[in-house]
C-alpha cells in the first residue's frame, strides 16, 4: 500500500494534476475565510466594472494626512488619461471632416488640439457618414476636456446645514496624494465583477465549490450503482447477468445527455437543486462503469484465490469484499475520477442550456458561463466575467484527467514508458 | 574437427534495475558450437538461461546491457556492433531467435504471408510478394507445413501449427544460428513433439547451422541436443555430452537435477527424487564463493572462499566445483 | 493404508456449456469410483476436460447430468451450508501458487481461515498460533519468517508449500491437486510431492492429481485415468496403464513423451 502510494507520486503526470487539483481545492477552502462576502451578493450598481482596485472617493478626498508628492511627468499622465491616442485621432478626424486643414493640427500639442477643439467643434453639425453613436462619443468626449488642463486646485465645498450655502471645507492640490492603505473603503476587484454587478472572484469560488461538489456527488452516485451492477453481473452471471447487461445495453445506445435534458426538464426549475442536479448526472452515467466493472469481474471470478476462497468457506459478499473488490480497486479510483470529471462538465452543459440548477441560490461553474453569455460577456469583450471561468473548468478536467492516466501508468505498468 | 559456427568467449551481460543496482544474469559464459551440433541448456528458473537466449543475439535493449566478452557468429565478432546494425544484419540472417511465446507474435489481422512479407522486405526491400510466395511455399513444403497455411488469419491455426508457422518464418532467411528458448513448453505433448520435429528438420535438411535449445524439461534435451549446459545464478557449472550430462554427471547440482528427471519409463516407480533444499542466490549480490555452496550436500568452508572456474575433465568436458572429479564420485558412490 | 471403502464416485457425469450451436460437451458421461487412500490421476491433454472435471469433483462446478457420490451418499451441495460441510471434506490445490493466494491478505490470513473452518474460529490466539506453527512445521518452513508477510513476499516453492500447510490444517479426506508442480522446478518438485505424500500417510488424505504430465502420474500414482475429449478412454493401476497401454490414445500419448531409455520416434508425428 505504502510502495503504491510512493509508486503514484512518484509519476509525473499524477503529480502535475494533483498539484492543479489540490490548488483549485485549497483555494476553494481557504478563500471564504479571508472574504467574507456572500458569493451571489451584488455589490456593483452597473455591470462588468473591469478588474482593478477601487477607490471610494469620498474617502479618498477626506482622507487624511494628504502627502505632497512631486512626480515627473504627473500632469501629462493625467491628461494622457483622460485623452488617449485614440481619442485624438478621431478629433483630428472631425476637425479634417469639418474642413480644417490637416497639417495645421498637431495631436501631440494637447493645449493647442483643444483650443481648436473649442473654436471648431459644434455638438449640432452632423456630418456625413457620422452615426448616433460616434456623437454620442464626442459630445462625452467634449465634457471630459473640461478642465483637462487646469492647473489650478480643486475646492471641495459642503452644504451648511443651517444656511444651506456651500461653504467651503478644503482644497486639494494636484500634487496631493492619499495612501491607498489609508482610505478606509476600498475594493480590490481581481477579476471585476460580472453583469449583476457581483464580484467574479467571490463567485467563481463559490461555483467552483458547489460544481466540485455536484461532480463529487455525481461521481460517487455513478460509480456506487455501475460497481454494484457489475459487481452483482459479473460475478452471478446467469440470467442476473443476462437481465443487467441487457438494461445496460439499453443505456448505452441513448445519448446520455439527451436523457439528461429530459429528466432535468421535466423535474421543472422549482425543484432543481444543485444537488439534485449532481443526483440526476449520477444516476445517468453509471452505464460505462457498470460494463468496466462487470468485465473485470467475469476475469476474475474463475480466478485461483477465488475458488480457493470459496473452498474456505466465505460467503458470496465476503468473496465479492475482499477477493474481487481490492483486485478492482484500482480501475473504480481511475472510473470515480472520470466521472467527476465528465459531471462537471455535464453540469455545465446542462447548465448552459438553462436546466442546471436553479439560479438564485448558488453559482456553479456552468451558471456562470450561462450568465456570461446571456449577457453577451464574450461578445462585449468583458473577458472577466467568462474567461476565468473555462479556465477553471479547463483546470478542474484536465488536472483529474492527469491524475487517471498517470494513476493508470502506475497500476498498468505496461503502459510506462 | 569441423568448423565452428558460433563462438562465445567469456560474455558477460547484466541488467540495470531501477535503482541503478547492476544484476549479473550471464556471468563469464563461454562456448562453441561446431557446425551440424546443438547445444541445450538448462537450470532452474530464473538461472540465466533465457537472459543468455537474449545476450546470445548480439541485440541488446534496456534493461539488459551488454558488459563484456565477445560473440562470433561464423567468424565475424558481433560484439560491440551498433544495435541498429545488428538488427538489420545479424538477426534473422545469421541468427534468428524463437521466445517460448512466439505464436503470439503473429498479428491476428495479417495473413500469415504479409507476416512473411513483412520479415523478407525488412532485410530486403526489393523482393517481389510472387518471390517472396514461392520461397515461403517452398519452405514451408520441404518442413511439411501445408501451404494453405500461409493465406490463413493465425485465428484459423491451432497453438501449434503457430508456433511451427512463426519458427519456419523466423528461419525462412536460413540463418545461422537458431536460439530457441523454450519453443514448445506451452503445448501440448503432440505440438510439442510436431515442433521439435521441425526443428530437428531445420537441422537435417541444412537449413540452420547450429542449435541452441534452452528449456527446462531435461528429457526433452537429451533427446533433442548434442551436447548440454547447466546454469546456476548466471554460471555454466557444468557442460559435456546429452549421455554424459544425463547418466553420469559429475557437479553436485547437475546430479541433483539429473535425479529429479520424472519420465514415465518401468522402474522410475522405484526411484528416489532427488531434491534440493534451499533456493538459488539472490544476483544482485552473488555469494563470493561456490554460488552453490548453501545448497551443496558436500559443502567445505573454502567453497565459500574461492571462486572456481570451469575444470577440464577431458573430452570437452568440464565442471565448476572445488573438488576434484574422483572424489566426487567416491562421494556419489558412497551415497548409493 | 488402502482399504475398500469407496470415497468419491460418479455416474454419467457430465457438463455441457453454451447451448445450440455453441454447445460444449466438456466432460461426457463419465464414471469413476476412488477409493479412500489411494492415489488417483487424471491424466489429458489441455481441452480434455479434466480441469473442468476437477471443479465439479469440488462443487465449483455443478455437473449438467449425472450423480457424484460422497462417502457412499449422493451429494448434496444445494446451499451455502451444505457446501461449507462438503468442503470440509474435499480441498484443492492449483497450478499456480501465486494466483492461489489474494494478493491483498497477508499469508497468516490464509491459515486463520482454515482454522475457522474447522471450527477453531474462537479459540485463543494462542492456540490458533500453535496450529500455525504445527502446519508450517509439516511443510519445513518457519512460521516467524512468514507471518506478516504478503505472498509476493514469497518464493514459487515456499508458496505451494504453504499451500499444503493449508491442506494440513484443513485435514480433507480428498485433495485434487491441479497440476500442483508443473509451475515449480523440477529440484522443488520432489519436495512437495512428498509433503503431498505425507499428508496421505499422516492424516489418511485421498490425493487425486489431475495432470498432463504422464510421467508425475506414473510416479505417484495408483491408478490412472487417462481423458480424452471429455470421456475417461483407459484406467488402471499405473504399471498396467503406463507400461502395457492397451488403448491407441494413451499408446499415442507415451510415445509423444521424450524419456531418457527409449528411443524418441520422431517420424510417428
Amino acid at each position: 500500500m505504502k510502495h503504491l502510494l510512493r509508486q503514484t507520486f512518484r509519476s509525473g503526470k499524477f503529480l502535475v494534476g494533483f498539484v492543479i487539483f489540490m490548488t483549485i481545492l485549497l483555494t476553494v477552502l481557504i478563500y471564504p475565510l479571508f472574504v467574507k462576502d456572500p458569493p451571489l451578493g451584488i455589490i456593483s450598481r452597473g455591470t462588468f466594472l473591469a478588474p482593478g482596485i477601487y477607490v471610494n472617493v469620498y474617502d479618498s478626498m477626506n482622507s487624511s494626512p494628504r502627502y505632497t508628492l512631486i512626480l515627473e511627468g504627473a500632469a501629462s499622465r493625467r491628461v494622457a488619461g483622460k485623452l488617449g491616442d485614440d481619442d485624438r485621432q478621431a478629433m483630428q478626424e472631425w476637425l479634417v471632416a469639418k474642413g480644417v486643414p490637416e497639417d495645421s493640427i498637431d495631436i501631440a500639442d494637447t493645449a493647442g488640439l483643444i483650443a481648436l477643439w473649442e473654436s471648431n467643434f459644434d455638438p449640432s453639425l452632423r456630418l456625413p457618414g457620422m452615426t448616433n453613436a460616434d456623437r454620442n462619443y464626442y459630445i462625452r468626449l467634449t465634457a471630459s476636456l473640461e478642465g483637462l488642463l487646469a492647473t489650478e486646485d480643486a475646492v471641495v465645498a459642503a452644504a451648511n446645514p443651517e444656511t444651506g450655502a456651500l461653504e467651503e471645507i478644503g482644497v486639494i492640490t494636484q500634487t496631493d496624494y492619499v495612501n491607498v492603505g489609508e482610505v478606509p473603503n476600498s475594493r480590490l476587484f481581481v477579476l471585476g465583477t460580472d453583469n449583476f454587478g457581483r464580484d467574479v472572484l467571490t463567485e467563481l469560488v463559490s461555483a467552483t465549490g458547489v460544481s466540485l461538489i455536484i461532480g463529487f456527488v455525481a461521481g460517487i452516485v455513478a460509480t456506487t450503482i455501475g460497481l454494484i451492477l457489475g459487481l452483482v453481473s459479473g460475478y452471478i452471471g446467469g440470467l442476473v447477468d443476462d437481465i443487467i447487461v441487457f438494461i445496460t445495453n439499453l443505456f448505452t445506445v441513448i445519448p446520455t445527455f439527451v436523457l439528461l435534458i429530459l429528466i432535468s426538464f421535466s423535474i421543472g426549475q422549482e425543484q432543481r437543486g444543485a444537488f439534485t442536479i449532481a443526483v440526476v448526472i449520477g444516476v445517468t452515467s453509471w452505464v460505462w462503469t457498470t460494463r468496466a466493472v462487470r468485465a473485470q469481474v467475469v476475469s476474475l471470478r474463475n480466478r485461483d484465490h477465488v475458488n480457493l476462497s470459496k473452498l474456505s468457506g466465505h460467503s458470496v459478499a465476503y468473496i465479492l469484499a475482499m477477493d474481487i473488490l481490492p483486485y478492482i480497486a484500482s480501475y473504480v479510483v481511475m472510473a470515480l475520477i472520470l466521472q467527476i470529471s465528465s459531471a462537471i462538465l455535464a453540469e455545465a452543459g446542462l447548465s448552459i442550456l438553462g436546466l442546471g440548477p436553479r439560479t438564485t441560490e448558488v453559482p456553479t461553474l456552468g451558471l456562470m458561463m450561462r450568465w456570461g453569455l446571456i449577457y453577451q460577456a464574450h461578445v462585449l469583450n468583458y473577458w472577466w466575467a467568462i474567461f476565468p471561468v473555462i479556465l477553471v473548468i479547463a483546470l478542474i478536467t484536465f488536472s483529474l484527467n492527469l491524475m487517471n492516466t498517470g494513476l493508470d501508468q502506475v497500476f498498468n505498468p505496461a503502459l510506462r514508458e | 574437427m569441423s568448423k565452428v559456427i558460433l563462438e562465445v568467449n567469456e560474455l558477460t551481460t547484466n541488467y540495470v534495475t531501477r535503482f541503478r543496482e547492476k544484476i549479473y544474469a550471464v556471468d563469464h559464459v563461454s562456448l562453441k558450437v561446431e557446425e551440424g551440433k546443438s547445444v541445450g541448456i538448462a537450470g532452474e528458473s530464473g538461472c540465466g538461461k533465457s537472459t543468455l537466449a537474449l545476450s546470445l543475439m548480439g541485440y541488446y535493449f534496456a534493461p539488459l546491457h551488454y558488459s563484456s566478452g565477445e560473440i562470433i557468429v561464423d567468424g565475424r565478432n558481433i560484439s560491440g556492433m551498433d544495435p541498429d546494425d545488428v538488427r538489420k544484419t545479424i538477426l534473422g540472417r545469421e541468427i534468428s531467435y524463437i521466445p517460448q511465446a512466439a505464436m503470439n507474435a503473429l498479428n491476428p489481422t495479417q495473413r500469415v504471408i504479409n507476416f512473411i512479407e513483412d520479415v523478407i522486405q525488412a532485410h530486403y526491400p526489393k523482393t517481389t510478394k510472387k518471390e517472396i510466395y514461392e520461397l515461403a511455399r517452398e519452405r514451408f513444403e520441404l518442413l511439411g507445413l501445408p501451404a494453405e497455411v500461409l493465406r490463413k488469419y493465425p485465428v484459423e491455426l491451432s497453438g501449434g501449427m503457430k508456433q511451427r508457422t512463426v519458427i519456419a518464418t523466423s528461419v525462412i532467411l536460413s540463418p545461422k544460428v537458431l536460439i530457441a528458448d523454450e519453443p514448445s513448453s506451452a503445448l501440448d505433448v503432440t505440438s510439442q513433439k510436431m515442433v521439435i520435429k521441425m526443428i530437428m528438420d531445420l537441422m537435417n535438411k541444412g537449413i540452420i547451422k547450429a542449435l541452441i535449445f534452452i528449456t527446462h524439461e531435461l528429457p526433452l534435451l537429451y533427446n533433442v541436443t548434442d551436447d548440454i549446459m547447466v546454469m546456476y545464478a548466471g554460471q555454466i557449472v557444468e557442460r559435456g555430452t546429452a549421455e554424459q550430462m544425463v547418466f553420469d554427471p559429475i557437479h553436485p547440482y547437475t546430479r541433483a537435477l539429473m535425479g529429479s528427471i520424472i519420465v514415465p519409463e518401468a522402474g522410475l516407480r522405484d526411484v528416489k527424487l532427488a531434491a534440493i533444499p534451499g533456493t538459488p542466490p539472490n544476483l544482485k549480490n552473488p555469494p563470493s564463493g561456490c554460488r552453490f555452496a548453501d545448497r551443496c550436500k558436500f559443502v567445505k568452508p573454502e567453497c565459500r572462499a574461492i571462486s572456481v572456474g570451469l575444470r577440464d575433465a577431458g573430452e570437452g568436458r568440464a565442471y565448476r566445483c572445488i573438488i576434484p572429479e574422483e572424489d566426487l564420485r567416491k562421494a556419489y558412490q558412497s551415497e548409493g | 493404508m488402502k482399504d475398500n471403502t469407496v470415497i468419491l464416485s460418479g455416474r454419467g457425469v457430465t457438463k455441457v456449456f453454451g447451448f445450440g450451436a455453441n454447445k460444449t460437451v466438456a466432460v461426457d458421461h463419465v464414471d469413476f469410483t476412488f477409493r479412500k487412500g489411494e492415489i488417483i490421476s487424471i491424466v489429458g491433454e489441455s481441452g480434455s476436460g479434466k480441469t473442468t472435471l476437477a471443479k465439479m469433483l469440488l462443487g465449483l462446478v455443478s455437473p449438467t447430468e449425472g450423480e457424484i457420490y460422497f462417502d457412499g451418499e449422493l451429494r448434496d451441495i444445494r446451499t451455502h451450508k451444505k457446501k461449507r460441510e462438503y468442503w470440509k471434506n474435499i480441498q484443492a490445490i492449483f497450478q499456480d501458487p501465486f494466483s492461489s493466494y489474494n494478493i491483498f491478505r497477508k499469508v497468516d490470513a490464509v491459515l486463520l481461515d482454515c482454522i475457522r473452518m474447522r471450527g477453531g474460529g474462537n479459540l485463543p490466539y494462542d492456540e490458533k498460533l500453535e496450529m500455525m506453527k504445527r502446519a508450517c512445521s509439516f511443510v519445513n518452513l518457519k512460521f516467524e519468517e512468514l507471518t506478516n508477510k504478503y505472498p509476493f513476499e514469497l518464493s514459487g516453492g515456499q508458496q505451494q508449500r504453504l499451500m499444503i500447510a493449508r491442506i494440513f490444517l484443513l485435514s480433507p479426506k480428498i485433495l485434487l491437486a491441479d497440476e500442483p508442480t508443473s509451475m515449480i522446478d523440477a529440484c522443488s518438485r520432489a519436495t512437495i510431492l512428498d509433503m503431498l505424500m505425507g499428508l496421505r500417510n499422516d492424516i489418511g488424505m485421498t490425493p487425486i492429481f489431475i495432470t498432463h504430465d504422464i510421467g508425475l502420474a506414473y510416479y505417484v500414482s495408483d491408478t490412472v485415468y487417462i481423458m480424452e475429449h471429455g470421456r475417461f478412454v483407459e484406467s488402471g493401476t499405473a504399471d498396467q496403464v503406463i507400461l502395457n497401454p492397451k488403448e491407441a490414445y494413451t499408446r499415442r500419448l507415451l510415445s509423444d513423451v521424450p524419456k531418457l531409455h527409449e528411443e524418441w520416434d520422431l517420424s510417428t508425428v
